[in-house]
């Protein structure tokens, strides 16, 4: 099978004397390097870097780039992860010398377009969450759940209450409870009904002196709703505690509900999945965080503020959390985050939310007689299926998503959530057309019809991609992670 | 109303509400209580056509003074190397840029080998034996390693240089203050750590001594010296290092360096008012297995093709959940392509180029600048591509006027060290012209 012959690494095709550059000439006068650089901290060899010409470097890239599968390649009905269009003016937009090329300790005066964006961007965000501020510094979701953690406890404690266990659903990403464990918080774990909506029982019996918070996600990691919202935000203020939402699936609500108006004191954005910016490959990112009014002293610096029209960064807020990222965050996603939300209006976004809730629902209606669905009933964003009724013929959820590589499509999320067994999360993104989904609709039950007659085709496959299943175990035993030559 | 970015029309909608069965939209929102329903649209702006948003958007671009008008004299952190062209046409790539994770190999053989190539050219420039695929900046990076080494030798000290950048020391104590982790500082003296102060405070209970260089001041501290007075007692060395420097000093990996981390936005990723730039992280085999965030590995197929896949996943979050080395999820993968795809153009000979024109620019203002009357050098330590000098007149003054000639003066150091109120941090990167130098000169020496 010579398709499957791998690509040559930039390195392999390094030959000494070769540039993809021409560089200028020094301009001004030069004195010896050992006289501006004590020679003992000077370069012994130099960094060993490849030498190619610009060609043969542009078509390394190009060459990979075919190697891979992004959302303009094919459907990407990637579970939790909103794997929606990335409107191509949004790339413009980031790029334009006025937001791509401006320092970001130039004086206040001279960005001012940069500082209005993100403010206006801040109150937009405040209204799809319901939230009183928000801050856009956190590079991305895990960040804004460490941020939004960071100030409930710096609130707990300013109250004069010590405050230190984080309640997380057993269904939840595993972000939530990472998160905890670097905000110095202790994790209480607790168990989930089987629909993966919360189990007001052992929340009850969780809360107490101690809770500083319960970590949500609405619709919950299942794509459910959560409808007893409102008893779970009781419970949890009742004890004193806080309530943070977990933005991941935001994608079904959007003019639909706010966690605001659900009870959620802390909420974080994945603009990167709700707002359209492109993941990167996995980054950049964003994860905006909005916040109630008690929490606001809190937020983390610098934190944008704008007197009689002009806005500033303002440094002197003694109760802050502290400063989240070196600078002002991911700057360039929010802006194509802006873009998206300006070409969308209120109604767009709306409309963007119920059509992902109405494509999630129409797979799922399609898919539940071949594949078994745990949860027959309404879904929002994203739905489950799970390789139950392929596993007499010995079929994993595994050699399902493999086997859908050779129909062209990126595989859902497979097992997560953890608690249901042999998951395969279907997040199919409103962007998509009816075809599209009728396209893998087809192909799924088509692999349902060769669990039965040909399991073998599925479980050989890939077949069709430039590698077949990889050896992970190899990978970690004796990780090769740089190039030795 | 239709948008552009939504395919279903009219049909389509009802067609598969039917297939669902269900008789309108609305119907598929009814597991959400009624009282919960927001009964009104958002108050945003209503959507513009794709003409009108790319006007509003070129306005409120327009502005900022962006460094196409303006010349740069900014650093700290942040700075104004050439990006080769190459560079943002590969990144448009969409295969790349609308990829997710590559938590499916198979099809995405080609961003894991982009990623790993990058960690190979992180370790080459470092000289260490093992680095991640990027995390989110060079502040988090430092905090990320810090955290590491407390974890490693179960010690609960940072002994951190206060010639650090004062931003990578804020985000380092917010992420610390919270674990019980104490900071201390290490004075400087004549732009560079005291090491007698170092000597002072490193103890058995340091973790880490952390030291940038070149420092914020721009000046090069001697590695070699902090390792030394590190490892006597017990503590690691995370040294935060500007990438581009690489082509002309030491390896840190090559002095004994534990950690090397650092800002890498120099490499080819534009300045974009602070973000997404990306950190870099840079260990020793040793410490390969507690590394934070996303690493590649190279692995094979059943057939034995070569193949690259995620790798050492059980540190991370998803696997360990609270027991992971971090919590970092996301990576900036696209920045690191950009940093690998630039690293690449410029090459082996490149890089030294870079590296060396910084210096004989830098050295060049530096001679032109403290000739004026009114400018004073301030350290004597050796510097790269930044400098203090101290003005005659208060600096944010100076700055006003240098704007009004298009020209982004250096960082009024007042903010961050009292004592320096009247310094001033200038950058001069390769991208500087002898003419500009020159017409910095001239500018400030009638100001002054």
């Amino acid at each position: 099978m010579s398709y499957r012959k791998g690509k040559a690494l930039i390195f392999e095709i390094s030959k000494a004397g070769r540039r993809a550059i021409d560089l200028p000439a020094c301009d001004v006068p030069q004195q010896a390097i050992e006289t501006m650089i004590p020679a003992k901290f000077l370069r012994k060899d130099p960094a060993a870097l490849p030498q190619v010409s610009q060609q043969d470097l542009v078509r390394h890239y190009t060459l990979l780039s075919e190697r891979n599968f992004g959302v303009d390649s094919g459907f990407y009905p990637l579970g939790s992860c909103t794997m929606k269009y990335n409107p191509k003016i949004n790339e413009d937009a980031c790029r334009l010398p006025g937001f791509s090329m401006v320092h970001p300790l130039q004086d206040e005066e001279s960005v001012q377009g940069a500082l209005q964006l993100l403010g206006n961007m801040e109150a937009y965000l405040a209204e799809i969450a319901g939230m009183d501020a928000v801050t856009t510094q956190p590079s991305a979701g895990a960040q804004g759940e460490l941020a939004g953690l960071k100030i409930i406890r710096a609130y707990h404690r300013h109250r004069g209450e010590n405050r230190t266990k984080v309640i997380v659903p057993d269904s939840a990403h595993g972000t939530n409870p990472a998160s905890a464990m670097v905000a110095g918080l202790d994790i209480v774990e607790i168990k989930s009904n089987a629909d993966g909506s919360v189990n007001l029982e052992a929340l009850k019996s969780a809360v107490g002196p101690d809770t500083a918070a319960l970590m949500l996600t609405n619709p919950s990691t299942l794509g459910l709703f959560e409808s007893q919202i409102r008893e779970i935000a009781q419970i949890v203020h009742e004890a004193g505690g806080l309530l943070y939402y977990d933005g991941a699936n935001a994608n079904a609500i959007m003019g639909i509900t706010r966690p605001g108006d659900m009870g959620f004191d802390v909420v974080h954005f994945n603009i990167h999945k709700t707002l359209s910016t492109p993941h990167g490959g996995g980054g950049p990112g964003s994860g905006p965080v909005g916040v109630k009014r008690d929490l606001i002293p809190f937020l983390p610096t610098p934190v944008i503020v704008c007197d009689d029209g002009k806005f500033r960064l303002d440094m002197d807020r003694p109760l802050s959390i502290g400063r989240m990222h070196s600078f002002y965050g991911n700057f360039g996603v929010v802006v194509r985050a802006y873009a998206y939300i300006r070409a969308m209006g209120p109604a767009g976004l709306k409309q963007a939310s119920e059509d992902a809730v109405l494509n999630a629902n129409y797979v799922l209606s399609q898919l539940k007689q071949d594949y078994y669905a745990p949860f027959d009933q309404l879904c929002k964003h994203e739905c489950i299926v799970t390789s139950k009724y392929q596993q007499q013929y010995g079929i994993h959820t595994l050699d399902i998503a493999k086997r859908l590589l050779d129909y062209g499509y990126h595989p859902p999320t497979v097992y997560f959530p953890l608690i249901v067994e042999e998951a395969i999360m279907i997040e199919p993104a409103e962007t998509e057309s009816k075809e599209t989904l009728d396209g893998f609709i087809a192909a799924m039950r088509h692999i349902a019809q060769e669990a039965k007659e040909d399991a073998a085709q599925i479980t050989s496959a890939p077949q069709t991609t430039v590698v077949g299943r990889l050896d992970q175990a190899a990978a970690a035993r004796k990780p090769i992670v740089i190039w030795k030559g | 109303m239709s948008w552009s970015y939504l395919p279903h029309t009219a049909e389509d909608r009802k067609a598969m509400l039917a297939a669902i069965g269900v008789e309108k939209a609305e119907d598929l929102l009814a597991d959400i209580p009624a009282d919960l329903r927001l009964d009104r649209p958002l108050n945003l702006p209503q959507a513009l056509s794709e003409p009108d948003l790319a006007k509003h958007l070129a306005a409120l671009a327009g502005s900022n003074s962006d460094l196409q008008q303006y010349t740069c004299f900014l650093g700290a952190g942040a700075y104004d190397h050439y990006i080769p062209s190459v560079v943002d046409h590969i990144l448009r790539r969409s295969e790349f840029y609308t990829a997710y994770t590559p938590y499916q190999p198979e099809i995405s053989q080609g961003y894991l080998q982009a990623l790993w190539e990058y960690q190979a050219l992180i370790a080459e420039l470092t000289g260490m034996a093992a680095a991640n695929s990027s995390l989110y900046d060079g502040g988090t990076a430092i905090a990320e390693a810090a955290m590491l080494a407390a974890g490693v030798n179960k010690r609960s000290q940072f002994l951190v240089a206060s010639t650090v950048h004062p931003h990578y020391r804020a985000v380092l104590n917010t992420y610390a203050i919270d674990r019980g982790y104490q900071l201390n500082e290490i004075a400087y003296r004549d732009g560079m750590l005291d090491d007698r102060d170092l000597q002072d405070k490193c103890s058995k209970a340091v973790a880490a001594v952390i030291v940038q260089s070149p420092n914020f001041f721009g000046c090069i501290e001697d590695l070699q010296a902090v390792v030394d007075a590190a490892h006597a007692q017990g503590a690691l060395v995370i040294a935060v290092v500007d990438p581009i420097s690489l082509g002309l000093l030491e390896a840190p990996g090559k002095l004994g360096v534990d950690i090397v981390v650092g800002e890498g936005q120099s490499l080819g990723v534009p300045l974009s008012f602070g973000g997404p730039h990306l950190g870099f992280f840079a260990t020793s085999e040793k410490l390969m297995r507690k590394i934070p965030g996303r690493i590649v590995g190279q692995t094979v197929d059943g057939d034995g093709n070569r193949g690259f896949v995620l790798t050492l996943q059980a540190r991370e979050q998803h696997i360990r959940r609270e027991k992971a080395t971090s919590n970092i999820c996301s990576n900036q993968a696209l920045c690191a392509l950009a940093a690998a795809v630039y690293l690449n153009t410029v090459g082996q000979e490149g890089f030294q180029q870079v590296a060396d024109l910084c210096l004989h620019k830098t050295h060049y203002a530096y001679r032109q600048l403290t000739a004026i009357k009114g400018v004073e050098a301030v350290f004597g330590a050796p510097f790269f591509k930044e400098f203090v000098v101290r003005l005659n007149k208060p600096a944010a003054q100076v700055n006003q006027q240098l704007l009004a000639d298009k020209i982004i003066g250096g960082l009024d150091l007042g903010r961050y060290y009292p004592e320096l109120a009247d310094c001033v941090l200038l950058s001069v990167t390769e991208k500087r012209t002898r003419q500009e130098i020159d017409r910095l000169a001239t500018r400030l020496e009638a100001i002054l």
